[in-house]
């Protein structure tokens, strides 16, 4: 719960009031505010810089230094303020926190000396708001890369003694950096692949003639030395793929990436080419197959990052492109309808049908203007100006848009996958700050019925179970019960380790009859050799509040032993509660009420309403009666001593 | 009241204001409250309650009005596990009774006044307010459904036993049988009054948040 919000704690609590004349059952006592001392003014000296603000401010956050009694550490006596040797700057922000229930990152301050800061005040960084959380996790990534560079330099020479042979080679060829032979394998494969794209090149080149021919190219006069430098090549490049393959940790996915198919079609064309020579027929798909040889100039981008770069944003901006081709589509349609209609009355026209037409749109818009298409008429010369002047526009404008858009793109993606991961962590704080409070008020419920039994028993033992909340925890977890109590539902917990029910068997719908008579029997079986049961069973007064009119007669055996005092076994203690109110209509339903009246167990109060507490605890001795307490009963007398067993028992008094 | 010479909007007669102003005074809703001895006479509390009540109230809404938006967020904040809005509707239209859309502190230390420091009697009376939605002075079944739905909906979908769906209209009926004396179907409030003085768990409930401030 936010703090800001703690100061309408009362309100909240004043408005439950609407839920009275609704409610069936009486509401559990309001916890009393022990401490009814004013809310005064603390003095905090922080290096010299004076703070003051209001104990209650403080108190809002017990779970910190200043909130808590830890801070009594620092009072100094004489001048009756707490004195801290801190630094003052950052205390402004802490006490900020307190005031405002937000905790804000200053730009200007250093990312270690506010978390040295934070964690002196014993304030956790996570609650951070919002508005400062980007940044102030930004300067921690930075910092700890910062920091693991440093660790990486220092250990630099150290070899990683658990990794595997195999481990060793990916990590040579993804780094080439981390030895020496992975250099060496990275220039080495560098020059052969310049090599293969060098020989492609020169081998078309026509290399002087041989006395009797006409000219030829290099590669079919030389051609045994460069079949030799191709065979070398791809000897290299198909070890390098096959040593990568065996080095992969994830030989499937390794397969599927880009890199490795730029491989694969680098070399395939020359072993399907050794498969083929043979056929003559097919020579002319083999020719075209060395087309695919100009893939290998692919290769470099492993060893360029600005290649791979270059790579991804095209990617990214492949929406953007696609417009641009599709409105460039368009008006090249456009034009080239428009200038075959205005050329086809000229005679020897170029323009024999609309796609020739295109080659001559395209040139034109593009401004190359190759010449070899050219308008006769007027009308069509009109429209290839214009052709020309829209070219200008539609081509020039979104080339620069294009660029900032890869560059606003690139960077956008950047932070939307920031800023998505943050959702998540927001959200999952969110839940889990919700999930607390609510998990807060079920455990509070346990504590709080331990702490009450444990005081009632006067005993020391288990005193950490006691653990105080505070007021205003406590108070919400009152208006939390007053609703429960009001809809006759409870919160549910889902714990395996620690299952609290606690269930309000409305007038209409009751337990399962078995459960209860089990219950009955389970609690009647139980042994309280406590001495507080003497005094309850002689008395005949224990009433619950509706039944305190009505002739105290108790019943028998659950009735008296149930007012819990010990538990016989650690595991399982039912506390059953009967309250009362008016319900005439009551008798009409089913109710445990009547069950009771069947069995004889329960005397038939006019009024029921069964509140079964289950609690298993697996943990040593407790004492388990109902955490609620109820205004006391009319009768004092014998319930002095144990006014608020009283309350919380079980009294089944009869009519 | 002194007249302040910035755009704060007064909460005393706004039929003064012209119509330029009435657009100022949408544009920034500022409000300050009527003088602190004023309130003390209005209310029931004393001057130290009456401050720390505005401190918190002024934290929160530094405008000095609460609209219906920042009331629902405030008040969803102490149910984390239901949905408290409709019911937190219900209780704004309860506080704001002059019904301009939004919470001044004069209404609201109004309404604490009733709830905190009230008779049995006023404070029955609020209820009834509370529950008449549409303020004709009866209840009806519809009503009272809408209600219930709502108190039930603050609890949320992780409950024990499961909430049934026909347990708020059960409630109802309930409460109709206790309340309705002469059965005509709406619920006026005498019969309310009476009922509810009859019933001592509400009696007693009725006191329990009397230390609350």
């Amino acid at each position: 719960m936010a703090a800001g919000v703690a100061a309408w704690l009362p309100f909240a609590r004043a408005a439950a009031i609407g839920w009275m004349p609704v409610a069936n059952c009486p509401m559990p006592l309001a916890p009393a505010d022990k401490s009814k001392r004013q809310d005064e003014l603390i003095v905090l000296n922080v290096s010299g810089r004076r703070f003051q603000t209001w104990r209650t401010t403080l108190e809002r956050y017990p779970d910190t230094l200043l909130g808590s009694t830890e801070k009594e550490f620092f009072f100094n006596e004489d001048t009756k303020e707490y004195f801290f040797d801190r630094d003052p700057e950052v205390f402004r922000c802490v006490l900020n926190f307190y005031r405002t229930g937000k905790l804000h990152y200053p730009r200007y301050e250093c990312i270690s000396a506010y978390d040295d800061e934070l964690a002196f005040y014993g304030i956790l960084p996570e609650i951070i708001g919002d508005c400062c959380y980007e940044e102030y996790k930004d300067r921690k990534r930075e910092n700890a890369e910062r920091l693991m560079d440093d660790n990486d330099s220092e250990n630099n020479q150290e070899s990683m003694p658990s990794l595997s042979f195999r481990q060793t080679m990916w990590r040579a060829f993804e780094n080439p950096h981390t030895s020496t032979l992975a250099l060496v394998f990275y220039y080495v494969t560098g020059f052969f692949i310049a090599v293969s794209v060098i020989t492609n090149v020169v081998e078309t080149v026509p290399c002087g003639t041989v006395p009797g021919s006409k000219e030829l190219p290099c590669g079919e006069r030389y051609s045994v030395a460069f079949f030799c430098l191709d065979t070398a090549c791809v000897m290299i490049f198909t070890v390098e793929y096959l040593l990568r393959l065996f080095a992969a940790p994830s030989r499937y996915r390794f397969i599927r990436s880009v890199m490795s198919i730029i491989d694969v079609v680098a070399i395939m064309p020359y072993y399907i080419g050794l498969v083929m020579t043979n056929n003559e027929d097919v020579s002319g798909a083999f020719v075209t197959l060395r087309v695919f040889r100009v893939f290998r100039i692919f290769k470099f981008s492993r060893h360029s990052q600005g290649l791979r770069i270059l790579g991804y944003t095209l990617k990214s901006c492949a929406s953007e492109l696609g417009f641009l081709l599709f409105s460039l589509t368009m008006a090249i349609i456009i034009f080239a309808t428009v200038m075959f209609y205005a050329e086809k009355g000229s005679s020897a026209s170029k323009f024999t049908s609309i796609p020739a037409s295109f080659w001559y749109t395209i040139v034109t818009m593009t401004t190359l203007g190759y010449g070899d298409m050219v308008p006769k008429t007027i009308a069509g010369k009109i429209f290839g100006s214009i052709c020309s002047l829209s070219g200008v526009l539609v081509i020039a404008l979104p080339v620069p848009v294009i660029v900032s858009n890869f560059s606003r793109i690139y960077h956008q993606n950047q932070r939307a996958d920031k800023r998505r991961a943050q959702k998540k962590a927001r959200l999952a704080r969110i839940r889990v700050a919700k999930t607390g409070s609510s998990n807060a008020y079920l455990h509070s419920k346990r504590n709080g019925l331990l702490t009450e039994a444990l005081e009632l028993m006067g005993t020391p033992e288990e005193e950490h179970m006691g653990k105080t909340t505070s007021l205003i925890e406590s108070q919400h977890h009152h208006l939390l019960h007053c609703l429960e109590k009001t809809t006759g539902l409870s919160y549910l917990v889902d714990d395996p380790l620690l299952s609290v029910r606690t269930s309000t068997i409305k007038n209409h719908e009751f337990i399962d009859e078995q459960m209860f008579e089990q219950n009955c029997m389970e609690s009647s079986m139980q042994n309280y050799p406590s001495t507080r049961s003497p005094s309850l069973s002689s008395h005949p007064g224990l009433t619950t509040t509706c039944c305190s009119r009505r002739s105290k007669k108790t019943t028998h055996l659950p009735n008296s032993n149930l007012p819990a005092t010990r538990l016989r076994s650690m595991q399982e203690l039912s506390t059953i509660h009967i309250q009362g109110s008016e319900q005439p209509s009551l008798t009409t339903s089913r109710s445990s009420l009547n069950l009771k009246a069947d069995d004889g167990l329960r005397p038939n109060c006019k009024t029921s309403q069964i509140t079964t507490a289950i609690i298993s605890i697996p943990t040593p001795p407790a004492l388990t009666p109902e955490g609620e307490s109820r205004p006391a009963p009319a009768s004092p007398g014998p319930n002095t001593n144990i006014p608020s067993i009283a309350s919380n028992v079980v009294k089944v008094s009869a009519l | 009241m002194k007249l302040l010479p910035c755009s704060a909007a007064k909460t005393s007669s706004p039929a003064v204001q012209s119509n330029v102003e009435d657009e100022l005074e949408m544009a920034t809703v500022r409000h300050r409250p009527e003088a602190l001895e004023l309130l003390e006479a209005q209310s029931k509390f004393t001057k130290k309650e009456l401050q720390i009540l505005y401190r918190g109230f002024k934290n929160e809404c530094p405008s000095g009005v609460v609209n219906e938006e920042t009331f629902k967020e405030i008040y969803s904040q102490f149910f984390p596990q239901g949905d408290s809005t409709t019911y937190a509707h219900f209780l704004f239209n309860a506080f704001d009774t002059d019904h301009n859309g939004a919470v001044s502190f004069e209404d609201f230390i109004k309404g604490l006044s009733i709830l905190l420091r009230g008779t049995v009697q006023e404070k029955l009376n609020w209820a009834f307010n509370l529950y008449d939605i549409n303020k004709d002075g009866y209840i009806t079944k519809e009503e009272m459904l809408d209600i219930m739905k709502a108190i039930y909906d603050m609890m949320g979908k992780c409950t024990y036993p499961v909430l049934k769906e026909d347990a708020p209209r059960q409630h109802v009926e309930t409460f109709f049988q206790k309340m309705d004396k002469n059965k005509d179907g709406v619920v006026t409030i005498d019969e309310f009054i009476e009922s509810c003085q009859k019933d001592e768990n509400i009696m007693r409930s009725m006191q329990l948040f009397e230390n609350v401030i």
